[in-house]
């Protein structure tokens, strides 16, 4: 099972009751896109909130991060983290600390 | 029994007001979408529980939220606004090119005819229709690839299409204004769009009197003569007789002639509201009175209307789409303030009250009269 923690503000979009961690199956290979795909494949609301809809380019507030890395400047097709891909460390989608 | 529907979008989140016809006590709902940027939320004339919601945030980019019970519950619809061509460039603030590039829904504009047809004005500034409810979204690309469309600039806003009015005698003529290109018309439902600028004077451009580049800040018409246009420009209350192809000035005697707002009586198609701002580099209200004014006779002679609202002291400003009108037989008037106000008057503009006080700064103010 991959772990997946968005920001609070999606949560409240895509109508998660808890503010708390995804977990899914995700095939083989383990990759920020293959791990984005499944997260707007279960929750089509978000689909364009995290990537561009078309180049799934990354908004430019939000980062990705795991195991104490920023991956957000990473391919989105390298592999995961082997934490990640067992599921002992969760894939972190983070909203920018800006004001507002 | 009649009553009304208040549709307020603020800076973090939608709030939804309901009153009977007696407009004085109210029964408020939300804050819907908390957290989120709503700049616009309006109701279909056909089906008055469709009602169509703009979520935004800088982080997470457009929502398109869709109520079909007066705004108790809400479906997320399609988020998608693609450009139907490449979109080129238009000018930067600094007069060079700049890339055009999808930002948000400023305003939404349901048909008069149909509950799933609505219109949605977007920054930067393009035209798009949906006759699905709002699940997808086509570009109407005649207004952007005008001949003058690189020439287009934003104002301190952003490049933002935010009034399209559509004739309801007449649906395949729309008005639509950007801040800061201008004003246009179509009269084919949208293949192509005619300046509607002559007699606008704009001291900050190099040519005052060019056909694009104005900051239009709003329009307005009564339904029963739409060739017949109010505009709050960034300065000067305009007025024009013959559907935007001459415009006149009608500021007269207000004390200033900077605003956003425009709007016209239900019922009195002369009756005219604004609500002047001190000037484009103070956004709040003359003199630190909250007034708006009321002309009777179509502009020029303008009265402060005072009584409800405060005299001293007061520095809000009031956006663009922030004032609205109800149809009641003793039209209802209604606006919001930056400082999260909403007022309410239930006789045309003469006594003012306040049905909300502590918003968050209010972007737009919508009313449904429900019978």
């Amino acid at each position: 099972m991959i772990r997946v923690v968005l920001p609070a503000p999606l949560y409240r979009l895509a109508k998660i009751d808890r503010a708390g961690e995804l977990a899914f199956d995700v095939p083989a290979p383990v990759t920020q896109r293959t791990v984005l795909d499944a997260v707007e494949a279960r929750y089509p609301v978000l689909r364009g909130a995290i990537r561009d809809h078309d180049t799934h380019k990354r908004r430019a507030f939000v980062r990705f991060y795991a195991c104490e890395e920023d991956l957000s400047h990473e391919s989105p097709d390298a592999p995961l983290p082997e934490a990640v891909a067992r599921g002992d460390e969760p894939y972190l989608v983070v909203g920018a600390i800006a004001g507002g | 029994m009649s009553g009304v529907r208040v549709l307020v979008g603020t800076k973090k989140g939608a709030f939804v007001l309901t009153s009977d016809e007696g407009r004085k006590k109210w029964n408020v709902a939300g804050p819907h979408f908390a957290g989120w940027e709503m700049y616009h939320l309006k109701g279909s004339p056909v089906n008055p529980d469709r009602i169509y919601a703009s979520q935004s945030s800088g982080w997470f980019g457009q929502q398109v939220q869709r109520s079909d019970d007066g705004g108790r519950t809400w479906e997320a619809v399609d988020n998608k606004f693609a450009y139907a061509s490449v979109p080129g460039t238009h000018q930067w603030y600094d007069g060079t090119p700049h890339p055009w590039e999808f930002k948000r829904v400023w305003h939404f504009e349901p048909s008069p005819t149909e509950a799933d047809t609505v219109f949605a004005g977007v920054e930067d500034a393009a035209i798009f229709k949906s006759t699905d409810g709002g699940k997808s979204w086509a570009e109407l690309p005649g207004l952007r690839e005008h001949r003058t469309g690189s020439k287009w600039t934003p104002g301190a806003g952003g490049m933002c299409l935010h009034t399209i009015l559509i004739d309801p005698a007449k649906p395949d003529r729309m008005y639509v204004a950007i801040s800061a290109a201008g004003a246009f018309r179509t009269d084919d439902g949208g293949k192509t769009w005619t300046t509607i600028t002559k007699g606008l004077h704009s001291g900050f451009m190099p040519d005052p009197t060019a056909e694009i580049g104005h900051c239009v800040h709003r329009i307005a018409f009564h339904p029963s003569n739409t060739d017949r246009l109010f505009m709050q420009k960034h300065w000067d209350v305009m007025r024009t007789d013959n559907a935007g192809d001459q415009w006149y000035e009608v500021s007269g005697n207000l004390p200033t002639d900077f605003g956003f707002v425009v709007d016209v009586h239900a019922h009195e198609p002369e009756t005219v509201y604004v609500l002047p701002i001190k000037s484009d580099a103070e956004h709040y209200v003359h003199d630190g009175k909250l007034r708006v004014y009321r002309s009777r006779t179509g502009g020029n002679e303008w009265e402060a209307l005072t009584k409800g609202l405060p005299q001293e002291n007061c520095y809000v400003n009031v956006l663009r789409d922030a004032m609205a009108v109800d149809r009641l037989d003793d039209c209802g008037v209604y606006f919001g303030t930056t400082g999260g106000q909403v007022y309410a008057s239930a006789d045309g503009g003469d006594s003012w009250n306040a049905i909300v006080r502590d918003l968050p700064a209010v972007y737009s103010v919508e009313v449904q009269t429900l019978t």
